[in-house]
This record gives C-alpha cells, sequence and structure tokens, in this order.
C-alpha cells in the first residue's frame, strides 16, 4: 500500500493547515475571539457549523489516497479511507435499479428456473438483503430489530461522549451530574443545541453503521451504483470547489489588490483596468470559453495521465482555477478599497516614520488587516459554488463525467422522474446532501458576516 | 450629460478589445487550430490532410496576426485575428464551425429568450418587492425572521430543483402546461407559463432577502425618523418614504442586466426547450463550437458595459442628488 497525494488532496492539506494556523491565530487574539464567540453564539450558526465539519471530515477522509500495490505493480487504480470504509458497496455490486431498502430489484428480469421454465420476477439482489433467508417473512422484523438496536447504540454512543466530556471538564465541571445533566439538556442556549446536534449525528452514524452492511439505504442507480456511496463521495468534489476556488483566487486578489490600493497611480490604474476587463466577460461564458479550451489541452496529452483518478483530479483542479479567475475580481475590488483605507492609518504612517520599508509594510501591517476579507469571502461564497457545480456539471462544463458529483447525480438522474414507475431517489438523494451542506453554509455565513460586519446587524 | 456619455462610451472600447483579444488568445493562441480541428475530427488517427481541409473550410488556415506573404492592406487583413475577431466589432459574427450563419441565429433566437427573461424579471421584481416590504414592516418580529428563515432556504436549494420539481409537478403530475417546447405567437404563452414561474420562484429567496437589508437600511435614515415624528402612518411611511428612496439600490441590480436579458438562461432554457440564445450556446459548448461561445462571450461583455452606462444614466435621472461629471 503507498500512499497518493493527488494535486487537490495537497491544496486541501494546505487549506486545513491554514484553517488550524488560523484559529491558533484567534485564540491569541483576544478581540477576534470574541467576534468568533459572538458567531457560535447564535445556536444555528452552531448546528450549521457542525454539519460543516461533518462535511469536511468526510472530504478529509475521502482525501486520503492510496494505491495498493500488493497483487498488482502495474495496477494504477486509487483508492481513498472512505472508499475502504464503504467496503464492499463502494464497488458496482448490482446491475440495475433498486429502490432504497429494497431486497429485490426495481426491474422485471427473466428468470431461468432449476426446472428449465423461464419466469418474469424481481430478482434478488446480491448485496441489499442478501441475510434475509426468507425475504417475505423475515425483511419487516429484520427491519424493526435493527431500527430498536440503532437507537439504543446511538444514545450509548452520545452518552459515552457526554460522559467523557463530563470527566474532562475539569475547570468548569458542575457539582453534580444533576446540574450537569440540566446544563446539557434543559437550559437554553448553544451549548444544548451543541449536544442536541451530536445526539442527531451519533443516531445518523449508527443508522448508517448499522443499514448499510445489509442494503442500498438509498437505492441503487441505473447501472447498479450505490446511490447513498456516491453522495459520500460528492461531498468531497462540493466541498473541494466551493473552498479550493477562492484558496486559488486568493493570491491574485490579494497580490492585486494591495498593490492597486498600496501605490496608486498607473499601477493602481492597469489593475483596475484588468479586472474591468475580466469582470465584463459574463462569468458562464467565461467559465464554458476556458473549459473548452481544457478539453482541448486534455485531449491533446490524453496520454500523460494515467489512472481516471488523476486524470479527473486535474480536471478538478482546472475548474477550480477556472472559476477562480472569474471571481477573483470582487475580492480583489475590496482588498483595494480595504488597503487604501488602510494606507492612510496611523499605525501605517508611524512604521513608515520609523523606517520600515514598503514590503515590510505590506507583509506586517496591511496584509494580517486583510485577513478578515478572506476569511468572510471563503465562508460566503462558498455556498453559490457548491451550487454553480451541479448546474456546470449539467451543461457539460463542470467536473469529469466519472468523478461523483452532485451535479453529474443530477444530470445522468434528470430523466428518471418520466420513467414508470417513478425513479426518484438518485435525484433527492443529491438534493438533500446539496441542500443541507449549502442551507448550513449560508447560516454559518451569516452569522459570520453578522460578527465581523456589526453594520448589517439589525 | 452627452459629453459624459461620451466618456463613458470612450471608455468602454478598450475593455471591449481588451476582452476581444482576451478571447482571440484564449481560442487561437492557448490552442492552435490543429488542435480544434483535431478535437472534432476525433482524436488519433487524422490526416494532415484532413486538418488542413477543416481548416480551410472555417477559414481558420489563415496566419495569426500577421500575414507576410501577402502585401498591403492584405497583410493584417487576411489573418484569423481580423477575420474572427476584429470583424465581432462590427457584428459580423461569421459562420459557425458547422457553417451556419452565426447573426441570422442570434437575431432570430434572442426573441425568445426575451419572452422568458423580461416577464421573469418583472415579475420577479413586483413579487419580491412586496414580499420584502411586508418582511420589513413586521421587523423584528416572528413574520420577520420567519421570513428571512424561508429566504435562506429557498436560496440553498439548487435551481436545478426548481426546474426538475416544477416540471414533475405541473407538468407531468397536474398535466397543466406542456412539460417543455415552443411556438411562435400567441400559444407560445402555455409554453412560457411554467419557466417563467420557476424562474421567479427560483430568485425569490435571494432577492426578497437583499430587498430587504436595502429597506432596513433606509428604515434607520434620520428622515424616515422625521416622517415618523411628524404624525405619518408606519405604512404610509414603508409605502412612501422608504419605497421611493430603496428603489436607486434596487434599481442598479436591475439596470445593468437589462441588456443581458437578450442571452437569456441557459440552463432554463435547454430544459425546457426553448430556442433562444441559453440553450444556443448550451448546444454550442456540448457541440464544442469555438466560433459560437466566441461570438457570445463577446455579446454578452458587449451588453454588461451597455448596461453599466445605462444605469449611469438611469441614477441622474432618478436621483437629482447625482451628477455625473
Amino acid at each position: 500500500m503507498q500512499i497518493v497525494i493527488l494535486k487537490t488532496d495537497f491544496l486541501f492539506f494546505l487549506l486545513l493547515a491554514g484553517i488550524f494556523l488560523y484559529s491558533l491565530f484567534v485564540f491569541k487574539d483576544k478581540q477576534l475571539l470574541d467576534v468568533w464567540r459572538q458567531v457560535f453564539r447564535k445556536p444555528l450558526a452552531i448546528a450549521s457549523g457542525m454539519v460543516l465539519f461533518f462535511y469536511l471530515a468526510i472530504c478529509l477522509l475521502d482525501s486520503i489516497h492510496f494505491k495498493h500495490l500488493a497483487n498488482n505493480e502495474k495496477s494504477q487504480e486509487i483508492t481513498s479511507v472512505l472508499d475502504s470504509l464503504f467496503e464492499p458497496i463502494s464497488k458496482q455490486v448490482e446491475t440495475t435499479y433498486s429502490a432504497p431498502f429494497a431486497y429485490s430489484s426495481f426491474v422485471k428480469e427473466t428468470i431461468l428456473n432449476d426446472d428449465g421454465s423461464v419466469a418474469r420476477e424481481f430478482p434478488r439482489l446480491k448485496f441489499g438483503g442478501s441475510h434475509l433467508i426468507d425475504p417475505e417473512s423475515d425483511y419487516w422484523p429484520d427491519i424493526w430489530i435493527s431500527l430498536i438496536y440503532i437507537l439504543c447504540m446511538g444514545f450509548v454512543f452520545w452518552l459515552v461522549l457526554l460522559f467523557i466530556y463530563y470527566f474532562f471538564s475539569y475547570r468548569s465541571r458542575p457539582k453534580s451530574v444533576i446540574s450537569f445533566v440540566n446544563v446539557v439538556l434543559v437550559s437554553s442556549g448553544s451549548f444544548k443545541v451543541f449536544w442536541v446536534t451530536l445526539l442527531g449525528f451519533c443516531l445518523l452514524f449508527s443508522f448508517l453503521f448499522v443499514f448499510a452492511g445489509h442494503y442500498h439505504i438509498l437505492g441503487t442507480d441505473k447501472v447498479g451504483n450505490d446511490v447513498l456511496y456516491q453522495s459520500f463521495k460528492s461531498i468531497r468534489t462540493g466541498v473541494l470547489i466551493g473552498t479550493l476556488t477562492t484558496l486559488l483566487a486568493l493570491p491574485f486578489a490579494l497580490i492585486f489588490g494591495v498593490t492597486a490600493g498600496y501605490f496608486g497611480g498607473w499601477i493602481d490604474d492597469v489593475i483596475q483596468f484588468l479586472y474591468t476587463t475580466l469582470s465584463s466577460i459574463p462569468g458562464v461564458l467565461l467559465i464554458a470559453a476556458a473549459a473548452l479550451m481544457l478539453e482541448i489541452y486534455m485531449s491533446k496529452h490524453s496520454d500523460i495521465y494515467m489512472s481516471v483518478v488523476a486524470r479527473a483530479d486535474l480536471r478538478l483542479l482546472a475548474l477550480c482555477m477556472i472559476i477562480g479567475i472569474t471571481s477573483w475580481t470582487t475580492l480583489c475590488r475590496y482588498v483595494r478599497a480595504e488597503t487604501l483605507k488602510l494606507r492612510e492609518m496611523d499605525f501605517v504612517a508611524a512604521a513608515t516614520a520609523l523606517g520600515a520599508t514598503k514590503l515590510r509594510v505590506i507583509f506586517r501591517h496591511v496584509t494580517p488587516n486583510l485577513m478578515h476579507l478572506v476569511m468572510i469571502t471563503l465562508v460566503l461564497d462558498f455556498s453559490g459554488l457548491v451550487l454553480a457545480e451541479a448546474a456546470l456539471s449539467y451543461i457539460d462544463i463542470g467536473v469529469d463525467p466519472s468523478m461523483e458529483s452532485w451535479g453529474n447525480m443530477i444530470n445522468s438522474a434528470r430523466l428518471e422522474l418520466a420513467r414508470e414507475p417513478v425513479v426518484w431517489w438518485s435525484l433527492g438523494s443529491a438534493f438533500f446532501f446539496m441542500l443541507f451542506l449549502v442551507l448550513a453554509a449560508n447560516i454559518f455565513a451569516d452569522s459570520t458576516r453578522d460578527a465581523f460586519d456589526p453594520k448589517t446587524n439589525d | 450629460m452627452f459629453n459624459y456619455l461620451l466618456k463613458r462610451i470612450f471608455y468602454a472600447i478598450p475593455i471591449l478589445i481588451s476582452v476581444n483579444v482576451f478571447t482571440f488568445f484564449l481560442f487561437f493562441v492557448v490552442n492552435t487550430p490543429d488542435d480544434m480541428a483535431r478535437l472534432h475530427l476525433g482524436n488519433k488517427h487524422v490526416t494532415q490532410e484532413a486538418i488542413d481541409n477543416w481548416k480551410f473550410e472555417r477559414g481558420y488556415n489563415k496566419p495569426l496576426l500577421w500575414a507576410s506573404e501577402l502585401d498591403g492592406v492584405k497583410k493584417i487583413s487576411e489573418t484569423i485575428f481580423f477575420e474572427n475577431s476584429l470583424k465581432l466589432f462590427l457584428f459580423k459574427f461569421g459562420q459557425s464551425d458547422s457553417g451556419r450563419d452565426i447573426s441570422f441565429d442570434i437575431s432570430k433566437r434572442m426573441w425568445p429568450s426575451l419572452a422568458i427573461a423580461l416577464p421573469v424579471l418583472i415579475v420577479g421584481i413586483c413579487l419580491t418587492l412586496t414580499i420584502a416590504l411586508f418582511v420589513a414592516f413586521f421587523r423584528a418580529t416572528y413574520i420577520d425572521s420567519t421570513g428571512v428563515l424561508i429566504c435562506v432556504f429557498m436560496m440553498s436549494v439548487s435551481g436545478l430543483f426548481y426546474i426538475i420539481g416544477g416540471q414533475y409537478l405541473i407538468g407531468k403530475m397536474l398535466k397543466l402546461v406542456p412539460i417543455s417546447g415552443y411556438s411562435e405567437g400567441l400559444s407560445a404563452v402555455k409554453f412560457l407559463i411554467l419557466p417563467v414561474a420557476i424562474g421567479v420562484i427560483s430568485g425569490l429567496g435571494n432577492g426578497t432577502r437583499w430587498y430587504r437589508t436595502i429597506f432596513l437600511e433606509e428604515v434607520n435614515k434620520d428622515y424616515v425618523r422625521t416622517a415618523r415624528s411628524k404624525g405619518f402612518k408606519e405604512s404610509q411611511i414603508m409605502l412612501s418614504h422608504v419605497l421611493r428612496n430603496a428603489l436607486i439600490p434596487i434599481m442598479t441590480g436591475v439596470v445593468v442586466v437589462l441588456p443581458s436579458l437578450f442571452l437569456g438562461s441557459l440552463i432554463t432554457e435547454s430544459f425546457f426547450g426553448i430556442p433562444g440564445l441559453g440553450s444556443y450556446t448550451i448546444e454550442a459548448i456540448r457541440a464544442q463550437d469555438f466560433a459560437i461561445v466566441r461570438s457570445m462571450v463577446f455579446l454578452g461583455s458587449l451588453l454588461y458595459i451597455l448596461g453599466l452606462i445605462l444605469t449611469d444614466i438611469s441614477y441622474t435621472l432618478v436621483d437629482p442628488r447625482v451628477r455625473l461629471n
């Protein structure tokens, strides 16, 4: 087994490291810490922050890739930790549609019986409900027993976490267990929301843990791929597009914005002209044009990228870069305006008077004060970018078709509603997985913006 | 006023030129016409002859910037840059890669686009303004916070699902209108109702929230307090004072998109099978027709810049405090 770091993996790790460093920085700065406390004071912000954390964690699991070397040296198959967790349903196990929690296929097939007679019936699935001996009678008892089991397991898991917290919170440990329970369950406020949301996650995890081992929880798609697995794999695509785009646009926006704002004069004019030009091209069309060019480039160099995963990864990176190029102008404008303001501040004048060079002023005094703009942009743009991915994949200029993404799921499933009977689970899963991510991001972004920008507080 | 207009148009020209140069660079320098030909003709086993033939048919066999072997003006005019990029300024879009006349297609297809985009804009603004005014009137109550929450929820649903859901519910389950298609004249109405309704609904969340913020900003201003102290009713203040003043920032967002309405909406049109410019662009992207995409990029930025100029003009018309100079 050999660990493989794809390009987007590297950038994602870089982003996580950046967030980690930033949080260290926040904990040292009392004023900044207060602002972030204010973000998390709203109950909804806590819940949405936890949902975002869940998605980020899944994305991290899916970003640790490795290659199996044991059986075949030439094998180029790259899998991630998430794939291993989802075995065996990460492989294509069924042959066609099957409904959620089904034990037999959704489509009738001609089956040759042992005695030579031919029948049209719904064949049993290879994986879903394969542990049932007599499905007709065993099915419902199995579901009910599993549900009770899940409830117990989720609660026990939650209580264990609660007790771990209780025993390790030395400083603020309430006097008795009863007052502790009081704090967790009865009191209103963010602490309660945290634990209630955590209970939800515990139940969800045990649900997945118990049922994913025996059933296709969200059914299978046209060629028999598990929809739950696809939806989970899509998380990485969505999260990466939402974050890496801003990350890649960041250097452009910062360098150009700060230079334009700080130096002014003809440099300012040139940079302003540059971003006016870029922003006057309609975003979708620019993305389409660039994506077409990428297509040509990829087909010209089709021999370089051996594995499907690496190829799709490169395409994802290019897509992020393309969207980044179209979107850095907005941030650049903010950065320029803010730099113009900062340039006239007393502390900059003081630094200059003490003999700091221009570069030092820019790096030590101006740029750190722009970081909140970057943070807000990163959070605010996230949800829009996730939604944009789905739309772009529909126009065929999004991520690689071989890559799991909500856009590709919608694209391949959009005709399924016209089927008779209706196949709804692929679309439904993409809908809910996307909705939770984007809703959480929107709520979190609102809270962040309100805390950082007191003007919009109402 | 006239001087200002001239200045703005003068300022727009270099931007258009650089957009033009940028697209030229993107389409012809990053990838050569040879690569395009190879992509179109299928990748591996293409003879040079077939490539040359493909390029000749589309006029891509000329030199990029400078035809050194010809003399006189032809040194410049017989190049790809002149033929395919500079002629865009004269609205001569030339032929698409599949041989159709782009100018004719555009002039035909912009009307269906407009037939959807304009009603969506007008109905959308009226509806959003009403709801936002209502929510802002009940600010800091449960109606307000519920309204904002619903807005955030509506914003979080991908536009694709509004279309898919609407088509399924109205078109397939209730069979009220045809799912997709288009026809000329008045009978087009039955095809247009659903896309317009969906377009309005999918923009509702975002719009309402934005307008609400603008209203709330106005509500806290001094003149509103003065009006209140004079004894005006709150509803009167909202309708005559706040709404009128809030219309100025709202207008900025509206006027700037006005010219771009001709371009239509990419996804709505292609889902509903409406032969507008949006679906035209999507078809071009899917068929990898570079000539059409290039023309649309140019047209799009032209209309956008036009929108910016219109915004500035409308400012002076609506707000006497603004002087253009």
